[in-house]
């Protein structure tokens, strides 16, 4: 009797999902793309149209990098201008193209403590956070995101790696853990605009930082190298690429709203 | 909390589909794992339990520690074995639910086999002198155990599932929390807090422990209709 | 029945075995001592076909112990035990079968427990139903046959015990003290059970405290004291006139080791 129950929990169990078309690609992608919900709108569009599945991994820049030159997907989307350009220079990639770009912002506690509102550039805001010793909570973990915080406290000719632990905070993880702790600790960070404007935890933050040619946030698509990594789909890859670089493809990405706000701006050529 | 509370009851009871659709990969991911554990891991900790070998000292200790493999280190290990960069690369099998087994299999059977070891040790203590009388063989003996100590070995068991169920380590890794792939309830938790929804991520996690309550009260259930009395 | 009785229409009923028979089974000049202790020393017996042979002796004399010799789960460490045909060989050891004075049983049912036992004594497929029957109504288990055994009495589960013993078709079946935890009926039932054994043709080897049960069933009797064997001569001779002063104690109730 339990036997036979066993056997059926067992086939009910093992019985397998309906499975999706055969043919798919495989994207090794930042965050921002996938928690905004950009490819919730964008990725069935482009299926619909060609029968491929895109199966996205959204492990941060970082890990999408490192994932992608082990071989482990075909398309790669980033946001990391210098990184893109090692990967294609060091073979990995076949080619970077510009896809659509959006722009970072510094959030902090909505009655801004630390005057941040008054520096008229992020290179003030910095030397303010730096010098008030307001609590700046950083990605820590080579994304994208960290790499442009990294770049603009260069800029600020600051390094705050000295105070680590002190005001400057490395979580080490990705955008969404960052924005939880920064929250939670009534601490500043700096995020892409995209994952701000559709976070569920804003807590009593607000945007204090924004605008100007520094805070531009670029994104890249690439297709991973066939030559030096066979058993990439290239030809299904290089399909999704000429999609997202299209008319249609980038009126998509620009289609896209959250709360009436436009996230992603397309910028291929 | 509160919020918590209703979000998850609002998704059970709307039998949200992309819900289900998680809540049935994880439970064949995870049940999968425990299955193959388990023929793994009970003729080992039998056979640590009964069999006398140099070396036993050790494999015993080193299978007790393994009981403490984080998650994230298995999805490591299984993640460069299945990378298209290592060695078992052409079997295509990274961010596909069989890595997401592997991965779990490989987590679990170390609780497995040491508190089956356990649990076979203590039976054997009392079974010992009766089956060497009857010239019972090694296997006659491992089999015998195995299946007096069913009861045992199935709470041994239940140990197992909860680990597989409640991690998100390994199958992150190796799985990629893809969407309709391989995204299973601890994964949606993880995602949903890094979107900052913690009520539905709370709620999801209220889900998945109500899974969990389902599945042992179930089998408290096919325990008491053997009769309470049968078994001493 | 009188014992008398009992005794003189028991003994005519033990048919013989075949030429496999491990009988007669020797012990020459065993000793065994472990942790620098000895337990055994200098003991030469001889079970013989057909004859029911009580080992007596008081507590820690190593009674048990020759027991767990004869059945080969400890070997001597002087001397030499053997089988009829010689050496021991597996084989040898699955003719000889043994009943604990507590019964341990699988955590099964009565008719799971004997169908283990027989698939593990390794009688033939074809065989084992009719041999369950034969074995459950040999006990008088058949009503409880799909009890769990371990909440049987413990008169029922050592009646089990023994049944369990004869699905192997041993030519030796060694007995500890299995009614030393039982109420006179029940030990009234085993002793039943025993000769039944015998008219199967097992011999039987019975370790015991129960001196009416050794007059009752024993025809030969050995004593041990202290690791050695002081007397084995045929039981009424023993129980009539105890060769040494241990025996003659022991029979009276006062022999403290």
């Amino acid at each position: 009797m339990i036997l036979r129950i066993l056997v059926l929990l067992t086939l009910v169990v093992l019985a397998p999902l309906a499975q999706a078309s055969d043919r798919f690609i495989v994207v090794q992608s930042t965050t921002s793309t996938e928690n905004s919900g950009l490819y919730g709108w964008l990725l069935p569009q482009f299926t619909a149209e060609s029968g491929i599945e895109v199966r996205v991994v959204a492990v941060g820049t970082g890990q999408a990098l490192r994932n992608a030159r082990n071989g482990d997907g075909d398309v790669l989307i980033v946001h990391a201008r210098a990184a893109e350009d090692a990967f294609v220079a060091d073979g990995h990639g076949v080619k970077r193209h510009d896809l659509m770009v959006n722009d970072f912002v510094i959030v902090g506690p909505r009655a801004d403590p630390a005057g941040l509102k008054e520096s008229s550039n992020v290179t003030g805001a910095l030397k303010r956070i730096a010098e008030t010793g307001a609590i700046f909570v950083s990605r820590g973990d080579d994304s994208g995101t960290h790499k442009k915080e990294l770049a603009l406290w260069r800029a600020a000719g600051l390094d705050p790696t000295g105070d680590d632990g002190a005001w400057y905070r490395e979580s080490g993880s990705g955008m969404g853990a960052t924005l939880n702790i920064a929250i939670g600790m009534d601490a500043h960070t700096l995020t892409d605009r995209a994952t701000w404007v559709s976070f569920g935890n804003k807590g009593h933050h607000a945007i204090l930082v924004e605008g100007g040619p520094a805070l531009q946030n670029p994104y890249g698509v690439i297709l991973v190298n066939p030559e030096v990594h066979p058993g990439v789909r290239a030809g299904d890859g290089q399909i999704f690429i000429d999609w997202l670089l299209s008319p249609a493809g980038q009126a998509a990405i620009a289609a896209f709203r959250v709360n009436g706000q436009q996230l992603f701006f397309p910028s291929a050529r | 909390m509160g919020d918590a509370i209703a979000e998850a009851f609002r998704l059970i009871a709307v039998g949200d589909a992309a819900l289900w659709e998680i809540v049935s990969l994880s439970l064949r991911v995870s049940l999968t794992a425990v299955a193959l554990a388990c023929l793994i891991g009970l003729p080992l900790g039998a056979l640590l339990a009964i069999a006398r070998f140099p070396g036993r000292g050790a494999l015993i200790v080193a299978t007790n520690s393994l009981m403490g493999l984080p998650p994230v280190l298995a999805g490591l290990m299984v993640y460069l074995l299945l990378s298209r960069a290592g060695p078992l690369g052409p079997l295509e099998l990274l961010y596909t639910p069989t890595a997401m087994i592997i991965a779990q299999t490989v987590l679990v059977t170390p609780i497995i086999a040491a508190l089956s070891r356990q649990v076979i040790a203590d039976m054997h203590q009392e079974y010992d002198e009766q089956l060497r009388s009857m010239g019972i063989t090694t296997m006659g003996a491992v089999l015998t155990l195995l299946y007096d100590a069913r009861l045992s070995l199935l709470t041994v068991a239940l140990a197992g599932f909860g680990r597989a169920a409640a991690e998100v380590g390994a199958v992150m890794m190796v799985g990629g929390n893809i969407n309709h792939v391989t995204r299973v309830m601890t994964t949606t938790i993880a995602l949903e807090t890094s979107k900052g929804n913690l009520a539905i991520a709370v709620g999801l996690g209220l889900v998945l422990m109500l899974i969990a309550l389902t599945v042992n009260g179930a089998l408290m259930a096919l325990r008491g209709t053997q009769g309470a009395a049968r078994h001493v | 029945m009188s014992d008398a009785l009992v005794t003189a229409s028991r003994r005519t009923l033990t048919p013989a075995r075949g030429p496999d028979s491990v009988l007669p089974v020797t012990m020459d000049r065993v000793g065994y001592t472990i942790n620098g202790v000895t337990l055994l020393d200098d003991v030469s017996l001889r079970i013989r076909q057909g004859r029911l042979t009580g080992i007596m002796g008081a507590n820690g004399a190593g009674k048990t112990l020759c027991l767990r010799l004869i059945q080969g789960l400890l070997h001597p460490t002087v001397g030499t035990l053997s089988h009829a045909s010689g050496p021991v060989t597996p084989t040898g050891r699955r003719r000889i079968a043994t009943v604990f004075q507590r019964p341990v049983l699988l955590r099964r049912s009565v008719a799971a427990n004997l169908r283990h036992a027989l698939k593990t004594y390794g009688v033939p497929r074809a065989e084992r139903a009719a041999m369950l029957v034969e074995l459950l109504d040999l006990a008088g288990l058949r009503a409880l046959a799909h009890r769990s055994a371990r909440v049987l009495s413990s008169g029922e589960q050592q009646r089990l015990s023994i049944v369990r013993a004869l699905a192997a078709d041993p030519d030796l079946l060694l007995l500890d003290e299995p009614t030393a935890n039982l109420d006179p009926y029940a030990t009234r039932m085993i002793e039943t059970l025993i000769r039944q054994a015998e008219a199967r043709g097992v011999t039987v080897v019975l370790v015991t405290h129960d001196v009416g049960q050794a007059r009752r069933l024993a025809d030969d009797v050995i004593f041990l004291n202290r690791g050695r064997v002081t007397e084995q001569t045929p039981a009424d001779s023993f129980f009539d006139e105890p060769q040494t002063a241990e025996a003659t104690a022991y029979l009276a109730g006062r022999l403290l080791l």
